[in-house]
């Protein structure tokens, strides 16, 4: 994966249970490789289960520094509000930030009190797309999605995160699919695609594809961090 | 078989209800299932229903007590304090037999309690929380499919019951993630045909007959021959609505019990110890009342122990026991307060209550 168009911060919105935490999980774990200062803001306030901050001591064993909705061990509290520690690695200039935002536009509504710290050219806002999600499954929806949010924020996304996935059912195909149904957007938004999440499992077999080399260099191998094995045991 | 898609239970709560049926929803929000009331807020008046935000879970009981007099099909949604506000109007709506479908997306308790998932609400919702003799016929959904399957049939089931059927899942089950296929919409009712289907409703006056809804019965002989009308359908649920499922209980030394996502940590305990060479077995109940005692015939006499695993301190153990009669010793595994276990806890006190018995 190519981390080199790496902007500072990188904040992470869309639908909600289009993957954004996994993302952010898996990227902030991806960056702590060739960083020794990265953080992750959890900005979730909407949703009551599967936060980032749940897998802080996974996060805080590789050195990645977790701020968000939570006070010291306390993290199943449903406060919509947030400490104002959260604010410290943005305004330290010498942290790679990774920003776990809420679901939809009304929970990427948070943002607008970081604005800020968005200063063009030092942040990307990326906003995660999943062809299987029924409501950004088409174009129409995937725009709207992405109109609302942007006008909630007064934030202009920046780039597309590919996350066309069924979970344990992914195929490469799905994520091909996915692909593809960004490059539409793209093309209509004029902007890129950043990364493809595809499940370590399918990563080789993924490479091994014909995919174009802009594809095959945003691959961002994921492990379902979020995701207790029995989750999907069939009952 | 038609497409794939990924959802959060909440919102396939919502879609499976459309469905199935569903043309009124009232509700107020509630952690862990808010996501549902924010969908058929959106969805319902796009696709020929109404919602109804109440002020309150007594307001929406009873707004929704209302719709079903008049022969709505009608879904009320809400988590575990919420749905203990509504067991007044539930005993009414159960006397005055009416149809409804409710949906308790349980949290942990007592009191106002947390928002992480519990399954402590299983005797507030088989043996009712409101007054008088009456039953509700409960569904436990394992996974987001089950939960859509039993949802969208859930409305005619309580339109030939003529009485509330309410579904109990985890707020693991309405927070979590899972690729599901929909099943197609079914034709909804008009309301001319309400009249025909249901000549109970209070579906207006040009039909020609009266119709009258109460659960006010003041004379003895009068209110005893109406509760004892019910039991004979409840007798009857009794054999027709009983729902369960079971895996390796044929030879197993070890049988749990387990419903809703307790049962899915369970399956794979059973593949944990199965590895180990220990036969174990599942019965999960699908139906907790009617609870599923004929799953505990098909017992095997080498049975040496029967574990109920539950996310409370042990409510449904009464029901085991009852269904087990002696013949096995019965144990709990169980974590409550919204907390989950993990396989690996679950399977070592497994291990450890096997060690007692072998």
């Amino acid at each position: 994966m190519n981390l080199s168009l790496d902007k500072r911060i990188v904040a992470v919105v869309g639908h909600f249970g289009s993957g954004k935490t996994e993302f952010c999980v898996n990227y902030a774990l991806e960056r702590a490789k060739t960083s020794n200062k990265t953080a992750l803001i959890d900005l979730d306030i909407a949703n009551p289960y599967f936060r980032s901050r749940e897998k802080r001591s996974l996060l805080e064993s590789t050195g990645i520094k977790v701020f968000g909705s939570f006070y010291q061990s306390e993290i199943t509290a449903e406060l919509p509000a947030l400490t104002a520690n959260a604010r410290f690695p943005l305004e330290d200039k010498t942290y790679k930030v990774t920003v776990d935002v809420g679901g939809d536009a009304s929970g990427s509504m948070i943002l607008i009190q970081f604005f800020k710290y968005f200063v063009e050219g030092d942040y990307e806002l990326l906003c995660v797309i999943n062809k299987n999600r029924p409501e950004t499954a088409s174009m129409e929806g995937a725009l709207s999605h992405i109109d609302r949010i942007e006008k909630e924020t007064g934030l202009k996304i920046t780039g597309l995160i590919n996350n066309t996935h069924l979970l344990r059912e992914t195929s490469v195909d799905d994520i091909i699919r996915g692909y593809r149904f960004c490059q539409e957007i793209s093309e209509e938004l004029k902007i890129p695609i950043r990364f493809s999440c595809c499940p370590v499992l399918l990563y080789e077999e993924l490479c091994r594809k014909d995919i174009s080399a802009a594809m095959k260099d945003g691959i961002l191998p994921v492990a379902l961090h979020m995701r207790e094995t029995w989750l999907d045991k069939k009952p | 078989m038609s497409e794939r898609v990924l959802m959060k239970g909440n919102e396939a709560f919502g879609e499976a209800a459309i469905r199935g049926g569903c043309r009124y929803y009232v509700g107020y929000p509630i952690t862990p299932q808010n996501e549902l009331t924010e969908f058929m807020s959106r969805e319902m008046s796009k696709r020929g229903g109404k919602f109804v935000q109440a002020e309150s879970e007594l307001a929406s009981i009873n707004m929704a007590y209302g719709i079903a007099a008049a022969g709505g099909n009608v879904f009320v949604s809400s988590a575990s304090p919420g749905i203990a506000l509504m067991q007044e109007g539930l005993s009414f709506i159960c006397s005055a037999e009416l149809p409804l479908v409710a949906l308790n997306v349980s949290r942990g308790g007592p009191g106002i309690g947390g928002i992480q998932p519990g399954q402590a609400d299983y005797n507030q919702v088989t043996r009712g929380g409101g007054n008088g003799d009456y039953h509700i016929p409960v569904f436990a959904p394992a996974s987001i499919q089950e939960s859509i399957d039993m949802l969208y049939d859930a409305f005619s089931l309580a339109d030939e019951w003529r009485n509330p059927i309410m579904i109990l899942a985890d707020g693991m089950i309405g927070q979590m993630m899972e690729p599901v296929t929909l099943p197609e919409p079914k034709i909804p009712v008009s309301e001319a045909e309400i009249a025909i289907r249901k000549p109970w409703a209070l579906s207006g006056t040009k039909k020609g007959n009266r119709s009258v809804v109460k659960s006010l019965r003041m004379q003895p002989n009068d209110l005893e021959k109406h509760v004892e009308k019910l039991f004979e359908k409840y007798r009857q649920a009794e054999k027709e609505l009983v729902k369960y499922d079971t895996d390796r209980i044929e030879d197993a030394e070890v049988v749990f019990v387990s419903f809703g996502t307790t049962a899915r940590i369970v399956s794979e305990v059973i593949d944990m110890l199965t590895e180990d060479g220990i036969k174990a077995g599942l019965i999960r109940p699908i139906s907790l009342w009617p609870f599923p005692e004929e799953a505990f015939s098909k017992l095997n006499p080498k049975t040496k122990v029967v574990i109920s695993a539950e996310l409370n301190m042990g409510q449904m153990m009464t029901d085991v026991k009852a269904a087990v009669c002696g013949r096995f010793p019965v144990r709990l595994i169980n974590r409550t307060g919204g907390i989950i276990p993990t396989s690996l806890e679950i399977y070592e006190r497994a291990k450890k209550i096997l060690g007692e018995y072998r």
